[in-house]
Formats: structure tokens, C-alpha cells, sequence
């Protein structure tokens, strides 16, 4: 590991100026993916600013409804928060199917946007890779991908985003607070991950230097019907195969209104926007769950050894809407009996 | 003030002790522990965050010690398993682990141990976990399943598993705090 800097922010302006103030700069925050990636030679910053004591811990309650999450809140504090567990369980759910325990009373909000892809290439500094070093080339694309990604992603990066937390957040359409070295901006969570095209290095669209301050979610009063299904390889402390945050509406039988999420499918967590559309005023049946999913699927592409997150996806799109609908969604036509 | 701008002092208080140490900000927790403190009971597993072997407890919750830098934890309070019994007197969990053979090798057990006491505390402040049906009202006791999720960043390579819930399972019922 290269020796390094240690410097512990004290407000936010002061984090950033020191940040700016060297190219070879990191935040620290809980430390889980970033001290990782220093031990494997992936991350060599010079000097760390620890932001974990900045006053940017609490969850705030919004006038007009709504949550401000501060961005070093922990994990483990945020999945805890009584109005996160009342008023949006598809957060609670997707912290809590995070990591570890211990883990997640490490992370922090902020970090958990911005950890890094888990691709065993990216991990593995003897491997090439774009995303690393731009121009490299990528190994994953033919290389070992079962874990990678089947929507957006280009011949220079197959990587996906590795959070849960995110994939709630997506749905919930949180705006990312963040603080550059021009000053504060908004940035809707939807617009925060990019997608690789030619530059895989560029995973965030904040300026560099950039500091998350705190992430906003909107009243969203049907998210009290809203949950997180993850599929893994084992049943806890596992990264998800594939994921699935959902929050519903209904209207009688009819989909008033429907949010989802994708995890462990491209290189930013997923808004099925197109799966959204396709039942909206439409029956809540599981048949309509199944072509919404294939609506938003008709766009994904199979790398070599990921082809089973299509049907994945598609399952736990299904599985998670009908759990949420429970009661009010036709009985499926009898089949095969 | 400490000579290279790549050394800091770090003031730790380790088991209810104070220490004062300078280390290079290259120090992991875990390496301040075992090689400046000669405290050796929290173990190097993966040294990647990945076994909880090296599992302490910083300012009252559990942490993994290997993927904190320990400049990052200075004017912290930290618990390792050398600071679980009170003296001779075994932690209820340690009693319970022995009753129940909780290990075999032994290797991650001061992990499990810390991680325990942790997710323990953890139950009683109401945090629910996956394994939690009603997230609003909590955990309802601790189910073997909750057990298991709770633990599961704890690995045991023996598969000591069954006897470790059992242990945590009896320790949780006849109350652990101390």
C-alpha cells in the first residue's frame, strides 16, 4: 500500500478544499470498500480525508414530507430509523439484505453510492482493465462475466453497480446533495451513476473533488407498500445475482402507480422506467407483471455466462409485485393442472 | 507532533486502558492491536472484511477491525476479546459457547464472540434484521433465523455453525449484558 496523508474534515467546505487540493485525493468514509481496494493496489490516494466526523449524521424529516438523510449516517442507523422502517421498507430491506452486520455499522450513505464495482478484473490489478486504466481493455467481456451486467453496458465495461441501498434509492427517486469544489448541486439519483460507454473511469457525474452531503427522498405515501427481493448465491452476506426494489399503487384492481428498481444488472442501479409505464392503469396480475418485465428485459444483453439474470429478473419482478398485492390481484389462470 | 507526514499519533482507549501510540496511518485496527498492542485475540483472517474474525467492538458496536484504518479510530474506545471477561469471570456468551462446544479450531471464535456481544446489544435497541417479518415493530425474540442472518458476517470454516446459534440462543435467553 502507498503511504498517504491522514487528514479528518471538520465541515464540509474544509473536507473539499483539501480534496481539491490534491490530485491524488480520497474520502474517507466508513472505509469498507475504499481501505479494500488500498490493500489490493486498486485505490493508491495520497492523502485520505476522513469525513465520517462531519456533521452530516442525521436524518431530517422534510416539510412537505419527504426524508434527509445526512451522508455519513451509517447503514446500520439508517435501516434502524423508525420512518424508514414505517414509511419506506423497500430502504430498510435493501440496507438490511447489505453486507454484514458489522459492515453495515461501518458504511456510510455517501459510501455506499460511491463504492466501486466488485468485478473480480477490476479487483485484480495484474488483469487489464478500463475501468482502472482507461485504454486497457476490458478482461470481463470475455472473461469470467456470470456476475456482470446485461443492460447498458458497452464493449469497454460490463461492470455492475454492487449496492442495495441504491437500487431502493433509485426507486424512491432520491436526489443526491452534493457539495463540489464550485460549490452545492443537485443531482437526481437517476442521473448520478453513468452508464460506461467510452469512459468506464467516469462513474459519477459529479464534478472530481466532489463530496455527497446528503440524500433526499420524497414523500412517496404508497411506499409503505414497497419491499426488496434479492437473489444471491447464499442466503445472507452475498452480492445480489439479481435484485428488485418495488413500490405500488393500486387504484380497485387497477396499477395506479409503480416503481422499480433493478440491482446487479448494469453499471448504475436500474430504473425500470419502461416496466413502470407498462402497467400503469393497467390490471394488477401477474400476467401484466410478467410482460412489464419483459418490456423493460426486450433492451438486455447477455454476456457469455449471464443470460440466467433474464429470467431472474424477470421472476423476481413477478414474485415481488404479487407479494405486494397480495389480496387484490386476480388468481392466475389455472395452468397445467 | 510526529515526524513523516505519513504517521499520526492515535490515543485509543483498548479494554477500558488507555494507550498511546504513533503509527504509520497505514495501521489497520487490526495490525495496531495484534502487533503494537500484543493483543492478539482478534484474528487475521481474509484481511478483506470478508470472515469477521478480527470482529471488535468500537464505541459500543461490533466492526470488522481489519478495514479500519486505526488513525481513523483514534480517541476511540474499542473492546477486543481480551476485554470480554471480567477478569476470570467469563462473558455469559464465553460460558455459553463452552457449554455448548461452540468451535473447534477456535480461529474465528473471538469474532464470533465480539460479533455476538455486538448483534446482541444490537436485538435489544429494537434494529431489525432481514430475517425480521414486521419491520415496525421488530424483532419478535431471536429466532434461529434471526440468529443466522445476524451472524452471518462470522464465517467458521469447521461448521461449528449449529452450536454456535445454540450458544448465542441460550446466552440471549439468560441475558448477556454485563
Amino acid at each position: 500500500m502507498r503511504t498517504f496523508r491522514y487528514e479528518r474534515g471538520t465541515d464540509p467546505g474544509q473536507a473539499v478544499t483539501l480534496v481539491a487540493g490534491e490530485p491524488d485525493a480520497a474520502y474517507l468514509g466508513g472505509g469498507t470498500n475504499l481501505v479494500d481496494l488500498m490493500k489490493l493496489g486498486v485505490a493508491r490516494p495520497r492523502l485520505l480525508v476522513d469525513v465520517t466526523r462531519l456533521p452530516l449524521d442525521s436524518v431530517e424529516p422534510l416539510p412537505g414530507g419527504g426524508l434527509r438523510i445526512g451522508a455519513t449516517v451509517r447503514n446500520s442507523d439508517l435501516a434502524a430509523h423508525p420512518t424508514v422502517r414505517r414509511d419506506y421498507p423497500v430502504l430498510a430491506r435493501a440496507l438490511l439484505a447489505g453486507a454484514s452486520g458489522q459492515l453495515r455499522n461501518m458504511a456510510t450513505v455517501g459510501g455506499n453510492l460511491l463504492q466501486r464495482t466488485r468485478c473480480y478484473y477490476f479487483q485484480d490489478v495484474s488483469r487489464p482493465c478500463n475501468k482502472r486504466e482507461p485504454g486497457a481493455g476490458c478482461s470481463a467481456l470475455d472473461g469470467q462475466n456470470r456476475d456482470l451486467a446485461i443492460l447498458g453496458w458497452s464493449p469497454q465495461c460490463v461492470a455492475t453497480h454492487p449496492s442495495d441501498m441504491a437500487v431502493a434509492l433509485v426507486a424512491l427517486d432520491a436526489v443526491v446533495e452534493v457539495l463540489e469544489p464550485a460549490g452545492a448541486r443537485e443531482i437526481p439519483l437517476t442521473e448520478f451513476h453513468r452508464l460506461p460507454g467510452e469512459r468506464p473511469d467516469q462513474e459519477t457525474t459529479m464534478e472530481p473533488g466532489g463530496l455527497v452531503t446528503a440524500v433526499r427522498i420524497p414523500a412517496l405515501p404508497y411506499a409503505r407498500r414497497s419491499t426488496y427481493r434479492k437473489a444471491r448465491d447464499r442466503a445472507s452476506f452475498a452480492f445480489a445475482a439479481g435484485s428488485v426494489a418495488a413500490a405500488i399503487d393500486l387504484d380497485g384492481p387497477l396499477v395506479r402507480e409503480v416503481r422499480l428498481g433493478y440491482g446487479a444488472v448494469a453499471h448504475r442501479p436500474w430504473r425500470a422506467r419502461l416496466a413502470e409505464e407498462a402497467l400503469r392503469g393497467q390490471p394488477a396480475t401477474e400476467e401484466n407483471f410478467r410482460l412489464a418485465a419483459d418490456e423493460e428485459l426486450a433492451a438486455a444483453r447477455a454476456l457469455a455466462h449471464n443470460a440466467f439474470k433474464i429470467p431472474l429478473i424477470r421472476n423476481l419482478t413477478v414474485r415481488t409485485l404479487v407479494e405486494l398485492t397480495e389480496g387484490s390481484v386476480e388468481p392466475a389462470a389455472e395452468r397445467g393442472r | 507532533m510526529t515526524g513523516s507526514p505519513h504517521r499520526s499519533p492515535v490515543s485509543l482507549s483498548v479494554n477500558g486502558r488507555p494507550y498511546e501510540l504513533d503509527l504509520d496511518n497505514r495501521t489497520t485496527l487490526l495490525d495496531a492491536l495484534r502487533e503494537h498492542l500484543a493483543l492478539t485475540g482478534a484474528k487475521k483472517g481474509c484481511d478483506h472484511g470478508q470472515c469477521g474474525s478480527c470482529t471488535v467492538l468500537l464505541d459500543g458496536r461490533r466492526v470488522k477491525s481489519c478495514l479500519i484504518f486505526a488513525v481513523a479510530a483514534a480517541g476511540g474506545s474499542l473492546v477486543s476479546i481480551e476485554g470480554l471477561a471480567d477478569g476470570t469471570d467469563l462473558h455469559p456468551l464465553q460460558s455459553c459457547f463452552v457449554q455448548h462446544d461452540a468451535f473447534q479450531c477456535g480461529y474465528c471464535t473471538p469474532g464470533q464472540l465480539c460479533s455476538a456481544a455486538g448483534m446482541l446489544d444490537e436485538v435489544r435497541q429494537g434494529w431489525p434484521s432481514l430475517a425480521t417479518e414486521d419491520l415496525v415493530a421488530g424483532p419478535d425474540g431471536l429466532t434461529d433465523s434471526e440468529i443466522r442472518e445476524r451472524m452471518s458476517g462470522n464465517l467458521c470454516r469447521c461448521a461449528a455453525y449449529p452450536n454456535i446459534v445454540s450458544a448465542i440462543r441460550e446466552a440471549s435467553a439468560t441475558g448477556s449484558r454485563r
